[in-house]
């Protein structure tokens, strides 16, 4: 076993054993702890680009990579996988944590303690939850990824957020339970609690067995929905994520997605077409839940007042674009699926970020006040002033314009960027199936859906225009900031990464078709897995 | 047996419900605990009840695979267990922390009625 078999565990270990390091370093030592921290966070995108690589030099559904924890031969053991989806999502998730961290560098991991450690810790849960391959170590992430997250959204405290995050905690435990719930009831059923090996012992399950197993899917489903805010399992997302702070907030964007990611490989493992009459099931829930959600996230987005709660009405669109997309059948739907997610994430984590600085030019002076209530509220914590030390970038508004700009055209799905090839890409893909010259056979829901998509975005824009109208073409209200560079550049970054996609459209997608045909043969990935022996054969 | 844990069980989680979907946040902390333990003895149930089995396999001793009972689903509910307890102390520090900044023990930090 080479050095290189090893790069699969290091998205788990470098953040837990970076964040165990920070605890214990005094909060004046700040320079020290950010440091050490954006090394963790870009450590992790060279690791996560490495593991992509390796990942598409495979051909074929297999993994590319697995690793048995403890040596143990499988099905005993707990084993992580790293295929071409685990890899891209972990590299989605390093460069959301480089950029909020760098960013939250500025001033706001200083209304509280340990900042720098809970974020590694949130880390070593997400990407925890993206490489493992056993269902009750899915939960032990979960959970590690959720408590670092009740830190983190509590962090710099204060009566707005201690409130919301009194909900997000109660609804997230009461999740949990739901999850493990679901995790016994297939456990019972087919005896293991590896996904591979599930997978492969559903064909030739008995009927009384499949239904048990098929309940315990979908009770556990409801926990990774809650996770991936379905209607009417969302309302605790808006007011959540509105009283984040802006950092803690874009790096929320990736945990609706971890969400999306367990449901997508789950389903597809599990009930691909392989499994007999359990095959695609649950398959319309997903469809109609998404489409619900897409039509509350609209409705949302129209009544929005300000660029926060608008944030986390978007952050609900795109789970129920793509919750709606992952259930269109379709090697081509769940490529575009995964196209329109890249983009989006990207996207409403710059814009959370961007919010804070909109906020700050709307009203300097009522700004200040609250960032000095802030730091009262936060015992003591003093948050220094706007002309601190730090490069500040020419032409601010301009910056802020333009940004807005971007990101209204992401998050809305119009041309010329990413959003807009997603959501056409879904649309084409939904209506690939049906015979256009006779459009009465289209189904409904068909059109439900690319009517839902167009008015989602057109819900969006109306929003963003109004809003952005208010703020920055009253010319009494505006008071030029200080932009600094170290704020500047994650959102230019971001934005870059959206920009990037949309240039290199055609190789990415490339990219996510293989992804997705390899996601659709469940049978193989599931071989794969089952085949990784022990290093050094078999024990006994 | 079953009836009897199947019982528990219900009980457990109907009480737990109810108390989770009241007004005080201290109702909802009971309630979550209620979920929980129900929760934990669901998951016992899993792996089949059985009686006076050992989950080890006793050196020299091989019986057949239904001489023992499920070591798995008692790992398992160890770690629930740690887990939820661990989460139920963060929900508990929380309470105390919206009590003394809201000055009311109700989840949406404000009685019902008033602005």
């Amino acid at each position: 076993m080479n050095l290189l078999d090893h790069l699969i565990i290091v998205p788990i270990l470098l953040p837990l054993l970076v964040g165990a390091a920070l605890v214990p370093v005094d909060e004046h030592r700040r320079r020290l702890k950010v440091t050490v921290g954006l090394c963790s966070t870009f450590g992790l995108l060279a690791t996560a680009l490495a593991l992509l690589w390796q990942a598409d030099q495979v051909s074929g559904a297999a993994p590319s990579a697995t690793y048995l924890l403890g040596n143990w031969s499988l099905p005993f053991g707990i084993a992580l996988a790293a295929d071409r989806l685990t890899a891209l999502m972990l590299a989605l998730t390093a460069v959301l944590a480089c950029a909020t961290l760098m960013f939250a560098a500025a001033r706001w991991d200083r209304v509280g303690v340990h900042f720098h450690a809970l974020f590694q810790f949130m880390l070593v849960g997400v990407n925890g939850a993206f490489l493992t391959n056993d269902l009750f170590n899915l939960f032990v992430f979960f959970e590690v990824m959720l408590a670092a997250s009740y830190g983190l959204l509590l962090h710099g405290s204060g009566k707005q957020r201690v409130r919301a995050g009194l909900h997000y905690v109660a609804v997230n435990l009461a999740a949990s339970s739901v999850f493990l719930i679901g995790v016994a009831l297939i456990y019972a059923a087919a005896g293991s609690l590896n996904m591979a090996d599930i997978a492969l012992r559903i064909p030739p399950m008995s009927p009384a067995d499949t239904h048990l197993l098929e309940t315990g899917a979908a009770i556990l489903a409801v926990a990774f929905l809650v996770k991936s805010a379905i209607w009417p399992l969302n309302f605790w997302l808006p007011g959540s994520y509105a009283a984040a702070t802006p950092p803690v907030a874009a790096m929320f964007a990736i945990m609706t997605k971890v969400g999306i990611y367990v449901l997508l490989r789950l389903w597809l493992l599990l009930f691909s077409d392989e499994a007999g009459d359990s095959a695609g099931f649950g398959g319309e829930w997903l469809l109609y839940g998404g489409l619900a959600t897409l039509a509350v996230a609209s409705l949302g987005m129209l009544a929005a007042q300000d660029f926060k709660r608008l944030a986390g009405y978007s952050v609900i669109a795109s789970s129920g674009t793509l919750l709606a997309g992952i259930a269109i059948e379709g090697v081509g739907a769940t490529a575009a699926a995964l196209y329109y997610m890249l983009g989006s994430t990207l996207a409403l984590a710059a814009f959370f970020l961007l919010t804070d600085l909109l906020e700050r030019i709307r009203d300097f002076g009522a700004n200040l006040l609250a960032v000095t209530v802030e730091a009262f509220e936060a015992e003591g914590m003093v948050l220094p002033d706007q002309d601190e030390v730090g490069v500040a970038i020419p032409a601010a508004l301009a910056f802020l314009g333009m940004s807005f700009v971007l990101c209204t055209l992401m998050l809305t799905g119009m041309p010329p960027l990413s959003g807009f090839i997603g959501k056409f890409a879904l649309m084409a893909t939904a209506l690939a199936h049906h015979d256009l010259t006779q459009l009465a056979q289209v189904p409904v829901v068909t059109w439900l859906l690319l009517v839902l998509l167009v008015v989602s975005g057109l819900a969006g824009i109306i929003t963003l225009m109004r809003l952005g109208i208010r703020l920055f073409w009253v010319p009494a209200s505006h008071k030029v900031p200080r932009l600094r560079l170290i704020e500047a550049a994650p959102i230019a970054g971001l934005l870059l990464g959206c920009v990037l996609i949309t240039v290199q459209a055609g190789p990415v997608m490339g990219f996510l078709q293989r992804t997705a045909e390899a996601l659709h043969d469940g049978r193989a990935f599931a071989e794969g897995v089952m085949n990784s022996a022990p290093v050094g054969g078999e024990v006994n | 047996m079953e009836l009897i844990l199947a019982l528990a069980i219900g009980v457990l989680s109907g009480a737990g419900i109810w108390l989770l979907l009241r007004p005080r946040t201290f109702q909802v902390i009971m309630g979550l605990s209620l979920i929980s333990y129900a929760v934990n003895l669901f998951i016992f149930s899993m792996g089949r009840l059985t009686q006076n089995k050992a989950p080890v396999i006793i050196d020299g001793e091989l019986l057949p695979l239904t001489e023992y009972a499920d070591p798995l689903p008692q790992a398992l509910v160890l770690t629930a267990i740690v887990i939820g307890f661990a989460m139920t102390a963060l929900f508990l520090v929380l309470l105390l922390a919206s009590r003394g900044l809201t000055g009311t023990d109700h989840v949406d930090g404000k009685e019902d009625g008033s602005a």
